[in-house]
């Protein structure tokens, strides 16, 4: 080991004490508490928990259980399901309006741009807690609000009590999730625009380019590499995402595992719920079966997207 | 351009107009579940029902929701709990991360890539995921139901991204400063120290993208700090809204005490919190 700054005063000792000082305490609290667990978990998928507690190895024994048999395949096939359409509304509507606001809000001589990046950000500070609770009640039908709202509108009618119905459930609650979220896509790719300069613009505007088209044709590809930055963030966010359900559908994503998403199912079958015991190994394998689809869509996204998008100096 | 067309300055002008009302929907639909908690958590119960978008005005007005939900919890313990585990893992990740940026950015060793790979990876493989093992670290070093257990996790995922950013910046410190120091004789500890101050604004930075989930996280005060005298304000939030379904004012009220922290916390700081996220991801 050697530094290069300094390198002649320090030639010749044979280890630097303080990168050890330096790299020590961060990566012990690091491995401890994240990289350790994080293998141990995928290990652990490997055994059985039996009876009285203890623990056998069993090889694949349950992951063959958990896509065979009748206790798991359907919730891991419907969470699994779920999960996906989960993901599409956000990766649609989140960043499809992220993209909008944050065109909007990077145009030029634009007023109140500060209040509004402000206030658009501010759903993303709360806890889901709050987030889940506040759209409970607004979507609640013995609370008058959505009434009064759609009846302003003329489609008083629509009112239904959308949480407890099986397909807008799902819906309702991916919906909440956009709104929460909308800020983070909105603030990265505002920061993204906000590196484009203005002379390639109008350069393009003098040359008979109208808005349209310089946004497809120069913004566009110029956006690329963050698009697929918030996509993965959006990835990885999502499928393993429990809280908003926790709190506005219970651990069992009601009504009928309707809202159940990856994050629910690991989250129930490791910590035991209702009259169910816990199974921790089981839990593990739930665990391991998500990390491989995160591992997936990074993988994707490091070896299929980010090789492929070129990324221009400006 | 002194030749813009009388056409041309109206579509302008309609360009702006739509934008703003654009810009202000969405602000309202970003600001209205907020502002209608906040509002009802103030009002009789009577009034939460039958006029819901009222002001908490007159005869409207009530505080009982306020007095149940800070006489039926805890709310002042678990807001100290929460401010403890947030400020703790903020000041940890802070200091650990800039240990491991500096010493990974400044010198070059032997599984300096390995280490900066390894800090990477934990930025987009979710700590959960490991959960089953951390509960069994924890029960193994006695901190289930300690605050520690939730600072060291915090800490443990919030240092990949901090390592990220402040290795970054920490790289762009010109080495004159540095080997002027050395020079002089300083250690490598008063280097850091030295260089520390120069990257402010990315600590700035850092410090925002870690408080903010770690006050609101919900899964591991779950299933590490359940007990009655280690429940976060989330936690406590969350249970108590559960156990209070019926009673509007105290469910509204209890929300509201958790929000407005937040948002005067975020109101202050807005000009830092915007601008430190747009730097931040511009990097």
């Amino acid at each position: 080991m050697k530094a290069i700054a300094g390198e002649r005063a320090k030639r010749g000792k044979p280890f630097p004490t303080y990168l050890f000082v330096f790299l020590v305490p961060p990566l012990a609290v690091y491995a401890l508490f994240m990289i350790i667990p994080l293998f141990d978990s995928l290990r652990l998928s490997l055994y059985k928990t039996m009876g009285d507690g203890s623990e056998v190895f069993a090889g694949l024994g349950n992951f063959v259980q958990l896509f065979t048999s009748p206790n798991f395949a359907p919730r891991l096939w419907g969470s699994l399901k779920n999960n996906c359409v989960f993901f599409l509304i956000n990766t649609v509507v989140q960043n499809t309006i992220g993209l909008v606001l944050a065109v909007l809000l990077s145009r030029q001589r634009l007023r109140l741009r500060r209040l509004y990046l402000t206030v658009l950000f501010l759903p993303t500070m709360l806890s889901y807690v709050i987030v889940g609770f506040a759209w409970k009640l607004i979507l609640s039908p013995v609370w008058g609000v959505s009434g009064a709202i759609l009846g302003f509108f003329g489609l008083g009618q629509l009112l239904q009590p959308w949480l407890g119905m099986e397909g807008p459930a799902l819906v309702a609650v991916s919906l909440i999730s956009v709104w929460q979220w909308i800020g983070i896509p909105m603030m990265l790719f505002y920061a993204a625009l906000l590196v484009i300069p203005n002379e390639l613009i109008e350069a393009a505007t003098v040359d008979g380019v109208n808005a349209w088209q310089a946004f497809w044709k120069i913004k566009m590809p110029l956006l690329l590499p963050t698009i697929g930055m918030v996509e993965i963030l959006t990835y990885v966010g999502n499928f393993n995402t429990f809280d908003i359900v926790y709190v506005m559908q219970n651990a069992v994503g009601a009504p009928n595992y309707s809202t159940d998403l990856l994050g629910t199912f690991f989250y129930r079958t490791f910590s035991g719920y209702g009259n169910l015991p816990g199974d921790p190994t089981m839990g593990t394998t739930i665990g391991s079966v998500m990390f491989l689809i995160i591992l997936l869509g990074v993988l994707l996204y490091l070896f299929g997207w980010k090789r492929r998008v070129r990324t221009y100096e400006l | 351009m002194q030749t813009t067309t009388l056409g041309v300055r109206l579509r302008r002008a309609l360009g702006s107009m739509g934008t703003q009302v654009f810009l202000l929907l969405s602000s309202v639909v970003a600001l209205f579940p907020i502002v209608l908690v906040i509002d009802n958590s103030l009002k009789t119960r009577e009034a939460i029902f039958l006029k819901p978008f009222a002001l908490p005005l007159g005869d409207a007005f009530s505080a009982a929701g306020y007095h149940k939900a800070l006489t039926q919890s805890n709310f002042p313990l678990w807001f100290a709990n929460s401010l403890f585990v947030t400020l703790g893992a903020m000041f940890l990740i802070l200091l650990l991360g800039s240990m491991a940026a500096f010493a990974l950015s400044e010198y070059k060793f032997r599984g300096n890539a390995f280490l900066t790979l390894l800090f990477l990876a934990g930025m987009m493989i979710p700590i959960r995921l490991g959960t089953v093992s951390i509960m069994r670290i924890a029960v193994a070093l006695r901190l289930i139901n300690t605050l520690w257990a939730l600072i060291l996790v915090n800490v443990a995922s919030g240092l990949p991204m901090a390592v990220f950013i402040l290795q970054q910046f920490f790289a762009q410190v010109p080495h004159d400063m540095k080997d002027a120091a050395r020079i002089d004789g300083a250690s490598e500890y008063r280097i850091y120290a030295l260089v520390l101050p120069v990257v402010k604004p990315a600590v700035a930075t850092v410090a925002i993208y870690s408080v903010i989930p770690v006050w609101n996280d919900l899964w591991f005060p779950l299933i590490l700090t359940s007990g009655n005298r280690t429940k976060t304000l989330t936690l406590g939030v969350q249970q108590f809204v559960g156990q209070y379904s019926i009673d509007w004012g105290a469910i509204l009220s209890s929300m509201s005490l958790a929000i407005v922290p937040v948002l005067v916390i975020y109101v202050l700081f807005s000009r830092e919190f915007v601008s430190g996220l747009t730097a931040g991801s511009i990097k």
